[in-house]
């Protein structure tokens, strides 16, 4: 569980995180999406401590991280930025951080098997491909059991078998009753794994849903259908949780929530004639986008979404 | 990296998880194995003990023989001891451990080593206090061990002349267990310049100036400052606790060590100020 109350990181004149409040919950994966340079990165680094906010404050399992006794059975993180020493070897790396919370060496031997990193375990991390450090990294987060698992752009220079590979870990751990917190600029790799998304642009809060809530509202998935007798066909269509637009005198009509094989089966029952019927996803690419660029455009005020932007 | 478990392991349930905690042993038991664990510090350590014993030999065997050729020898050579001949790899195995003192926090900057560093023990100081404490005791180790050898064996080439010392002198212990002191310590502010500075390059800049460059720019000085600020330089006061012969222009074996106690707590609490107060 990581809470955040009004996180703010400011350098200089430049304001990184602005008033960030969100709740990333146990037993779901919760992605953290927004452009580069919207501020995930320094929000993670001042949940782990690593960056102190200019104000707000941001707690992981009840306590500030650094209240812990034992950090890294609360959260294990996975920063975008290299956190390895190249002179040591794989398996150093994590022994000397499993020293200082005397975890055994069994566990560590654990998580180099867990992330495939068994052959260079002895070697030199300097030396390591992105992936295969990325694959460090990892290890590195999952050393403490920890109850939060974040990390920030995992698949980062990982091959395909190696991002399916996370894929299934963060649903794993998801599924054993972890916190897991993923961050990523790509919102179709998010829509894969995560259930629940937090969204920022420019350091502040644009989205705090879920994957289906933001489709739906960035126009969901529609039925263009075409007729001679829209009024008619509205008529028949009409129902709970069925909603229908269309402009006037116009023999086009967009259903949402309605099936284009349901709409044309109650068509023929009805024995009215369609000219079209088409299914029109709304890709989250777009419904992504969409709000980004509306949060450079009007900073920050973005309709349509469960939880609205603060004003500038 | 062919093979991937394509699951994770089951974790233990909630109940059943061991519990782990930080303490300061084991903050300092990860130091310890990061130290050792790094090719640099074999090298820079195997150098440091080479400079300490190999230059001290170098020199007693110079004396002996321009004692045994009857060459007239300069000044400063012909007071020689037995432990100052020893001692003369001192101003080079303190480059040498002062620099890994360096490497060993600013290198973990340089690195991004310091993120895994403060993510595993978010509350930062034990973390400067651990790597003081482990390096300046292996700096200290390593410097006891060099300036006896030294000793030893110099004492050996140099007996029968003037220079001729043995363990049993007065102030001979003393003196070889100040200049091993006096290298932990040097080890310790570079640990502390290190994360002081956060760089590599600035650390060993600042280190080298203090203990080499400004007992040179001081002569610049009046003659009358020179004598109040001289022996309170970090170089001066450090050779004070390792000299046999003391004057007025140079402090007490016992003054020099509080004097560079003094610096080394200077340097550690600006370094501990930056550990706290700034973002890694």
């Amino acid at each position: 569980m990581i809470e955040a109350h009004q996180l703010t990181k400011r350098y200089g004149e430049k304001t990184a995180v602005d008033r960030l409040d969100f709740t990333v919950r146990p037993g779901t994966v919760t992605g953290f999406l927004g452009p580069n340079g919207a501020g995930k990165s320094t929000t993670m680094r001042m949940i782990i401590g690593l960056d102190a906010p200019t104000s707000g404050s941001v707690i992981v399992n009840g306590r500030r991280y650094a209240e812990h006794s034992s950090p890294l059975q609360e959260v294990g993180a996975l920063l975008e930025a290299k956190s390895v020493h190249p002179g040591r070897s794989a398996f150093n790396h994590l022994a000397v951080q499993a020293y200082t919370h005397g975890i055994p060496r069994r566990r560590v031997n654990e998580v180099i098997e867990l992330t495939g990193l068994q052959s260079v375990a002895n070697k030199r991390a300097g030396g390591f491909s992105l992936g295969m450090g990325q694959r460090l990294g990892i290890a590195a987060a999952l050393l403490g059991d920890p109850a939060t698992v974040m990390l920030d752009e995992p698949v980062n220079g990982l091959d395909p078998e190696g991002v399916l590979w996370i894929r299934n870990l963060l649903t794993a751990l998801a599924a054993d009753g972890r916190t897991v917190f993923v961050s990523s600029h790509l919102m179709t790799e998010m829509a894969l794994v995560a259930d629940h998304l937090i969204i920022v642009g420019r350091g502040r809060l644009l989205a705090d849903t879920t994957v289906r809530d933001l489709v739906r509202h960035a126009g969901g998935d529609t039925v263009t259908v075409a007729t001679a007798d829209p009024a008619r066909l509205r008529e028949i269509l009409a129902g709970p949780g069925i909603e229908i637009t269309g402009r006037t005198g116009s023999e086009e009509l967009q259903v949402a929530g309605m099936s284009a094989r349901a709409i044309g089966l109650k068509a023929a029952e009805h024995g009215i004639a369609l000219f079209e019927l088409t299914e029109r996803t709304v890709s989250l690419e777009d419904a992504f986008m969409e709000l980004t660029r509306d949060a450079v455009e009007y900073h920050g005020t973005t309709a349509g979404t469960d939880t609205h932007g603060r004003a500038a | 990296m062919s093979t991937i478990t394509s699951t994770p392991a089951p974790a233990p349930a909630r109940s059943t998880r061991p519990a782990y905690r930080v303490t300061g042993p084991r903050v300092v038991r990860s130091e310890w194995a990061k130290l050792w664990s790094l090719r640099s510090t074999w090298i820079t350590l195997g150098l440091a003990l080479l400079f300490l014993v190999a230059f001290g030999l170098i020199a007693a065997a110079q004396y002996k023989s321009r004692i045994s050729s009857g060459q007239r020898m300069d000044p400063d050579f012909a007071r020689a001891t037995a432990v100052s001949l020893s001692l003369f790899g001192t101003n080079f195995a303190q480059l040498a451990l002062g620099v890994l003192g360096v490497l060993v926090t600013a290198g973990e900057y340089t690195t991004g080593m310091i993120r895994s560093t403060l993510a595993a023990v978010p509350r930062r100081l034990p973390v400067l206090w651990a790597k003081s404490a482990v390096f300046g005791v292996v700096a200290l180790v390593v410097g006891t061990i060099g300036v006896f050898v030294t000793f030893i064996i110099a004492s050996g080439i140099v007996s029968g002349t003037a220079a001729a010392m043995t363990l049993s002198d007065p102030g001979v212990v003393r003196g070889l267990l100040g200049a091993g002191l006096y290298l932990g310590l040097v080890g310790v502010i570079g640990a502390a310049l290190g994360a002081l500075l956060r760089s590599v390059a600035a650390g060993i800049s600042i280190l080298v100036g203090a203990l080499m460059l400004v007992p040179g720019l001081i002569s610049l000085l009046p003659s009358s400052w020179q004598d109040n600020i001289s022996p309170y330089l970090p170089s001066n006061a450090g050779q004070s606790m390792f000299a046999l012969t003391h004057d007025a222009t140079t402090l007490s074996p016992t003054a020099g060590l509080l004097v560079f106690l003094g610096w080394t707590v200077l340097a550690l609490a600006g370094a501990a100020y930056r550990l706290v107060r700034t973002d890694a």
